[in-house]
């Protein structure tokens, strides 16, 4: 059942994705993209994950928020195709190749619902006595693998920090004593200020 | 053994998305398309048939959750996994506006023409 | 708060009809946001998700009533002092742990399974990890959509100088 259900879900993924890729207009590329990552939610719901379904259903809301407001909104002209052939013709043999050995290599994998759980039995059976979490997952990403979600805010944490750099240009600037009564982001002059060396 | 094989059909429209495409934003749809592929490979190859989500409640054993609970280990991965795409696409995002002040279009071959 | 950026009426932002709505909506959705970060380690959910939730509400209120009532109530500033005081937080909290034995250990007493204070250091890094990524998302949509924004005009009238 779960299983006929993910392969529905799996096809109308890839249709999707065939859309977001191959369609002219941006809006609805951006759009199927969204579509494709509500429907990867959904499976995740089935499959036992509710964390994560949670997680992927704002985050691809907050992606399609970025997309849309960052970038489709400032240029939406529709690029021509003009086909590199060496390109699509070289990836095209190379993704036949990595398919067919792909399928080789799935027959090794363990069966669909019968996971090896070698490590992740010892979590499930102790977890909530060591750390008295009820949520196994929060249990693992806190405390187990405590290492991992430091990295990982390390990692959010760094994106930020390039993000600010790339896009401020000049930096902060020094801000006078009537300045620091001024709580928020630089004001429109500032800003154009900042950015006057653009028209050179 | 399908489900695999249907997933990694997805990986590689999203690879050839990043490399066959001029347009940027098209290149961030394949990346991200990408990155759904691999969380829901690791999610599928954790998944126990009839099995319950790995949270308990009262009125259950830690012996019921042994025996039914999905595996939450890959769970754990891909939660952070997710937030760190994320975090990725958002610098993409950023480096792509600077390309387009600075070049004025998102075309990719445009791009490589005025570089010269 | 200047009562007249959220009313009805203000030119900034969308229509009436999107503003009246998010004003309703916005209290279920913070209240949503903190109760998933909250039980995080009782029911499913989390730092990540709920932090994730909280953006969210942030964000539509920039989109809903524009970016002044937003800046209002977070602005750029006080979330990158968040985001960085959270991560500060988080190290120093696994850094305790190394007087109790090891980095990241979960010292405090577990306390009944269960209840919502219970799992020791669990839900205060939940709250920590939350405050994180609701202001680094936040921040890097404010980066992106205005920062961004005003490149793209200046773009606009540098062309149209020439």
């Amino acid at each position: 059942m779960v299983e006929t259900f993910l392969f529905v879900l799996l096809i109308f993924m890839i249709v999707g994705s065939i859309v977001a890729i191959e369609t002219k207009n941006m809006l609805s590329s951006v759009i199927s993209c969204g579509i494709v990552g509500s429907a990867l939610s959904v499976a995740f719901l089935i499959l036992g994950a509710p964390d994560i379904a949670i997680t992927q259903v704002v985050v691809e809301i907050l992606i399609l928020v970025i997309l849309i407001r960052a970038t489709i909104t400032i240029d939406n002209t529709q690029i021509e195709a003009h086909w590199d052939t060496f390109a699509v013709v070289s990836s095209l043999i190379f993704f036949g190749l990595f398919l067919v050995f792909a399928f080789l290599a799935v027959q090794e994998l363990p069966p669909f619902g019968q996971p090896l759980l070698k490590v992740s039995k010892e979590y499930l059976q102790t977890g909530l006595q060591k750390t008295g979490a009820a949520n196994i997952v929060t249990s693992i990403i806190l405390d187990f693998r405590g290492y991992d979600t430091l990295g990982e805010a390390t990692v959010l944490f760094v994106s930020i920090l390039g993000s600010f750099v790339l896009l401020r240009r000049r930096g902060r600037k020094r801000r006078t004593e009537a300045d620091t009564e001024k709580v928020g982001i630089l004001s429109e002059e500032e800003i154009r200020e900042d950015y006057g060396d653009l028209r050179e | 053994m399908i489900l695999y094989f249907l997933t990694l059909v997805l990986f590689v429209m999203g690879v050839y998305c990043l490399i066959a495409k001029k347009n940027i934003i098209k290149k961030i749809i394949g990346l991200t398309i990408t990155d759904y592929a691999i969380n829901l490979f690791i999610i599928i190859i954790g998944y126990r048939a009839k099995g319950i989500a790995p949270i308990m409640f009262k009125d259950m054993t830690v012996q019921e959750l042994a025996e039914y609970g999905v595996d939450p280990l890959p769970q754990a991965l891909v939660l952070t996994s997710i937030v760190i795409g994320l975090g990725v696409l958002s610098l993409m995002t950023a480096i792509c506006l600077r390309l387009y002040e600075k070049y004025k279009t998102f075309d990719m071959g445009e791009i490589n023409r005025l570089k010269g | 708060m200047k009562p007249e950026l959220v009313s009805s009426e203000s030119p900034k932002g969308m229509t009436p009809v999107v503003k009246t709505v998010t004003r309703f909506a916005m209290g279920i959705v913070f209240m949503f946001g903190w109760y998933i970060i909250l039980y995080g380690h009782l029911t499913p959910g989390g730092g990540f998700a709920g932090g994730t939730i909280l953006a969210c509400g942030y964000v539509l209120l920039t989109l809903a009533f524009g970016k002044e009532v937003a800046l209002g109530k977070m602005s750029d500033r006080w979330a990158s002092i968040i985001d960085n005081s959270a991560a500060f937080l988080f190290v120093a909290t696994g850094l305790v742990g190394i007087a109790f034995g090891y980095f990241f250990l979960n010292f405090p007493p577990h306390g009944e399974p269960f209840d919502l204070v219970s799992a020791g250091v669990i839900p205060w890094y939940n709250i920590i990890i939350g405050l994180k990524v609701t202001s680094s998302l936040f921040a890097i949509f404010l980066a992106l959509s205005i920062f961004g924004r005003f490149v793209s005009k200046l773009v606009e009238e540098a062309e149209e100088e020439e």
